[in-house]
């Protein structure tokens, strides 16, 4: 597609809409949010990016292939599984720890968040796979 | 470590199986039966367990949630069977490397062979009832592979089919009556559930328990209505044969009966039921073995007549019989073993296992003429044969209980000794030297030696007496005498009546033969089975062709209307429709959204455009978002957005250059359609409003509502629902994912090879 | 609602029913709609009580809209996203290679 006002919009568009997904993410335990919303606005995002500049461009400025996303996503989902597992206890225990940030207050940290992190990369993966699949041909 | 040492016993067995096929192709035939010295090997240990202390269980868990342990127990009981199992086994694996020659599938019998002995050793050694299952669901696959072994003949697929089948069934059984015990006694180590005695024999499941365990048992053993598939196993090769259905597999149902005799005994039904099935086995297995013509079938019907015996000794629970059952068991697997093994080498040297065709063996088969004989003299029950032992135990047991239960013995001993004389002494005996060799050293001396531990045993009494003991005080009759002479008394003369009888049943050996076969019974279970078998196979092929059009939409018609009228059938009959009385509390908007959505709904359906059905379509998710959004859930709300839009855009992605719609369906298919959707429509609202007017008890989500922020930290419940509390469940829907997105890239890139 | 999750019902069973395979698949998500729609009711609707602690407490108040039917349609949302785009490949594949979207005639190029 060629139409300059897209590929202006996406030019400006694309970075917020990167900020907003890792938002998402970030305060998804907390609030509305989390891996899978997350995703798939990054997945848009990308997806947009896509329609507008074309799939190999798209693949050229995401640099990873979207297949090794869903690998690098499943992976961080079993690690975070597999730390409970290590310590003794049942696969995908929560374990939880602060961690201290000084002056802004403790943070919790924990392997859900770990959890949900992969999940945004396996989704951003999945959606990506496809789109570009389809699009390319 | 005794118990890890025992379960590693298993595992070693199950190693060496996994390994055998390598080692004979790496080393040839020949060196196949260097493989025995697994089973010897383990044949040592459990002696040197048998000499040591006599009970340890010990547990290490394998699924705790579901009470099934890796917990072994190796007292009197198990240790003997083991003993039999890795003995023989070690036996028929030097045996069978001369059996086969240079059979190219050597290899892999010797897996199967081993896989089997350890499942074998794993069901006598289990202390865990579940793990028992396991096993013994283990030994009944890899029986099927080693009698369907000569898998080109068809009738040994059928045959192997057959004993699958009856197996598996009454496998399936056991796992029945496995987890009701479990649920009586509140645990699945026997061990604890033998302490629970009272408690199970008085629980309301105890019955059907008893019934399924006892199904269970009696397929396994081949005892009377389903003793059908062991003479039909007979297609197997005579190692196994000799393995399987005579010393080890028929004798895990045997095993299962003296283990739990002290469970599920003492009561009518066990002694009516387990005695009852053994009486008619025996006596309807000695009769049947009278008209065989065929070596390895007589043995096979002399085997059912046995497994009868030892039903109908357990079953009577006395502490005579137990004891005369264990010490029977222990023969007869020494003897029986012995004489399959000799059928193979008769088949094997003479080129033929018809009884009324062989004679004059023995000046060319010397060798296994001797073991051949003693194997038989013991089978006889003479003395000073540990089968005569067993037999005058099982007499005096027998007049012990009552005078019919002692006839019956005799009957079957009368049984025994004939069918000892046609395999044992028949294909010796005359002169006529017939055209027959010597086999190899590697298989009479099987013979020899199975044989030979008979004889020992029968004048050495004292060797065994101690494991024999403490299996008989496993089984509940604990102070058993094992002795070689035990006087003159009425058993002894029933004995000798039995030997004159039996010998005059062999001189008229022909007629006998006759009229027991003209009597034998042609349409038996056998014929059930094979009508059950052939038309469940013809129903299912009927179902099919009537079901499977291979049009998807008749199968969405079929389901629909079935679910409708699954549904709908118990609504209008019992339940009555009570309409809510308010309904919904809705405001204005909302009734729009439902508006939008049905209108949407309509365009899409209606829409001759293609795109404008996808765009319906978004629309009618889009509407959708905002009912989650409107209802509390913004996550959903958010996430249908997302995914609506990219769904809308993965259509027109892939199909924006088709045409529009033609109207394909003739009006009838679409009234008809319509019919059925708007049916299936009006059910599900029907749901719907009747669901809304019923209040269940509260959902478990307050559980997560109110552990959510304390133990896992999120406020978000449904992103902690997702990423914690049910991780697994976004664990599975990741990997889902990726494996759609494998397969469309490997749909849409992977480039089809053109013809 | 019920209407509304009846009508999506009976829309996506007729889409399914049609001959070409494109409506198959409209079909497919409108019923995906209803069902999610069906478990979205099941667990009694409230009016934006959303399932999130409030800061500084440690439990929710009720009455608030069920967490559990939420996560489930979250779920079932994203695999049937995961599904639809199988399928929707799948159909292009179809209709690359045999150039008809009419499942009655892939049934008999499939025979020929």
């Amino acid at each position: 597609m060629t139409s300059l006002i897209l590929q202006v919009a996406v030019r400006v568009l694309m970075p917020l809409l990167l900020m907003f997904s890792v938002f998402l993410l970030v305060r998804g335990h907390n609030l509305p949010g989390g891996g899978f919303s997350g995703g798939l606005v990054a997945a848009s995002a990308w997806a947009l990016f896509a329609i507008v500049y074309g799939a190999g461009a798209a693949r050229r400025a995401l640099r990873v292939d979207p297949l090794t996303l869903i690998a690098a996503g499943l992976g961080t989902i079993l690690a975070s599984g597999a730390v409970g597992l290590v310590s003794g206890r049942p696969f995908l225990t929560g374990l939880w720890g602060a961690l201290d940030l000084g002056a802004y207050g403790a943070w919790m940290v924990g392997t859900p968040l770990l959890f949900d992190f992969g999940v945004y990369l396996s989704v951003i993966g999945v959606v990506l796979t496809i789109i570009f699949v389809l699009e390319e041909e | 470590m005794p118990a890890l040492m025992l379960a590693a016993s298993i595992l070693a067995g199950f190693v060496a199986a996994g390994a055998a096929p390598a080692f004979v192709r790496r080393f040839g035939p020949r060196a196949a039966a260097w493989t025995a010295l697994v089973p010897a090997a383990l044949a040592l240990y459990y002696l040197s367990l048998a000499c040591s202390e006599p009970a340890v269980a010990r547990v290490l868990p394998w699924a705790p949630s579901l009470g099934l342990h890796l917990s072994f127990t190796a007292d009197g009981l198990g240790l003997l069977f083991a003993l039999i199992v890795s003995g023989v086994g070690a036996v028929v694996a030097v045996y069978s490397s001369g059996y086969f020659g240079g059979d190219p599938r050597l290899g892999r019998f010797y897996g199967w062979l081993l896989v089997f002995m350890a499942a074998m050793l794993g069901v006598v050694l289990s202390d865990n009832l579940l793990l028992l299952y396991v096993f013994w669901e283990i030994t009944s696959v890899s029986s099927y592979i080693l009698i369907g072994f000569d898998h080109e003949e068809a009738n040994a697929r059928a045959a192997a089919l057959e004993a699958l089948v009856v197996t598996v069934a009454g496998g399936l059984c056991l796992l029945g009556g496995v987890v009701l015990l479990g649920t009586a006694g509140g645990s699945f180590e026997i061990s604890t559930l033998l302490a629970r005695r009272e408690g199970i024999q008085a629980h309301p499941l105890f019955l059907p328990a008893l019934v399924l365990v006892l199904v269970g048992a009696f397929t396994k053993s081949a005892q009377f209505p389903f003793h059908f598939w062991l003479p039909s196993a007979m297609v197997a090769p005579a190692p196994v044969s000799a393995y399987l259905h005579s010393a080890a597999m028929v004798k895990a149902g045997i095993y299962l009966l003296l283990r739990l005799g002290p469970l599920l005994g003492g009561n009518a039904v066990w002694t009516w039921g387990v005695g009852g099935a053994g009486l008619v086995t025996l006596l309807l297995g000695a009769f049947m073995a009278l008209g065989q013509t065929d070596l390895k079938r007589l043995l096979a019907y002399s085997t059912v007549s046995a497994l009868g015996m030892m039903t109908l000794l357990i079953g009577l629970g006395t502490p005579a019989s137990l004891g005369a059952a264990v010490v029977f068991v222990t023969a007869h697997a020494l003897y029986k073993g012995a004489l399959f093994l000799a059928a193979g080498s008769v088949d094997h040297g003479a080129g033929t296992r018809d009884v009324r065709v062989l004679g004059g063996l023995f000046a060319p088969m010397p060798r296994t003429a001797l073991g051949t004989g003693a194997a038989a003299l013991s089978m006889a029950g003479v003395l000073p044969f540990l089968g005569g032992i067993g037999k005058e135990m099982a007499y005096e047991a027998g007049l012990g209980y009552g005078l019919g239960v002692a006839a019956a013995a005799v009957a079957g001993g009368l049984g025994f000794f004939f069918v000892a004389a046609v395999a044992g002494y028949g294909p010796f005996r005359g002169r006529a030297p017939a055209a027959a060799h010597e086999v190899p050293r590697r298989m009479w001396a099987g013979v020899w030696t199975l044989a030979g531990c008979g004889l020992l045993l029968g004048l050495r009494p004292g060797a065994a007496a101690g494991l024999l003991g403490a299996a008989a005080a496993a089984a509940g009759a604990p102070g058993m005498q094992l002795k070689l002479w035990h006087g003159f008394g009425p058993a002894l003369g029933l004995s000798l009546a039995t030997l004159a009888a039996g010998a005059g049943l062999y001189a008229l050996r022909a007629r006998v033969r006759e009229s027991a076969a003209r009597l034998t019974w042609r349409r038996g279970p056998e014929a059930a089975y094979e009508a059950l078998l052939g038309g469940t196979l013809a129903a299912a092929a009927g179902l099919t062709r009537g079901l499977q059009s291979g049009r998807l939409r008749n199968y969405l018609v079929i389901i629909v209307l079935t679910l409708v009228g699954l549904a709908a059938t118990p609504l209008l009959l019992f339940q009555g429709v009570h309409w809510p009385e308010t309904p919904y509390d809705l405001r204005f908007g909302e009734m729009g959204i439902a508006a939008v959505i049905l209108m949407a709904a309509g365009l899409a359906v209606r829409s001759r455009s293609l795109l404008g059905a996808i765009a319906a379509m978004g629309a009618v998710g889009y509407a959708v978002a905002t009912i989650y959004l409107r209802y509390g859930a913004p996550d959903l709300a958010m996430t249908q957005f997302l995914i609506e839009s990219l769904t809308v855009l993965l259509f027109v992605l892939a199909f924006y250059r088709l045409p529009n719609f033609a109207t394909l369906s003739s009006r009838r298919a679409r009234v008809r359609d319509g019919a059925v959707a708007l049916l299936a429509g009006g059910l599900v609202t029907v749901l719907v409003l009747v669901a809304t007017g019923l209040q269940l008890h509260h959902p478990i989500s307050d559980y997560f509502v109110r552990t959510a922020v304390g133990e896992a930290h999120g406020r978000n419940i449904v992103n902690v629902i997702l990423v914690d509390f049910r991780g697994l469940d976004t664990l599975g829907e990741a990997t889902v994912l990726g494996i759609a997105a494998i397969g469309v890239l490997a749909l849409i890139k992977l480039k089809r090879k053109e013809p | 609602m019920a209407f509304v999750i009846g009508g999506l019902f009976a829309a996506g069973i007729y889409m399914m029913l049609r001959r070409s395979l494109v409506k198959l698949l409209i079909g497919l998500a409108l019923l995906t709609q209803s069902v999610n729609l069906l478990i979205f009711d099941a667990a009694q609707l409230v009016r934006a009580r959303i399932p999130i602690v409030p800061e500084g407490e440690h439990a929710l108040l009720p009455p608030y809209a069920d967490p559990l039917p939420q996560a489930f349609i979250l779920t079932a949302i994203v695999i049937s996203f995961g599904v639809t785009s199988f399928a929707v490949a799948l159909a292009y594949r179809a209709l690359r290679t045999v150039g008809t979207d009419d499942l009655d005639r892939i049934g008999e190029t499939e025979l020929s």
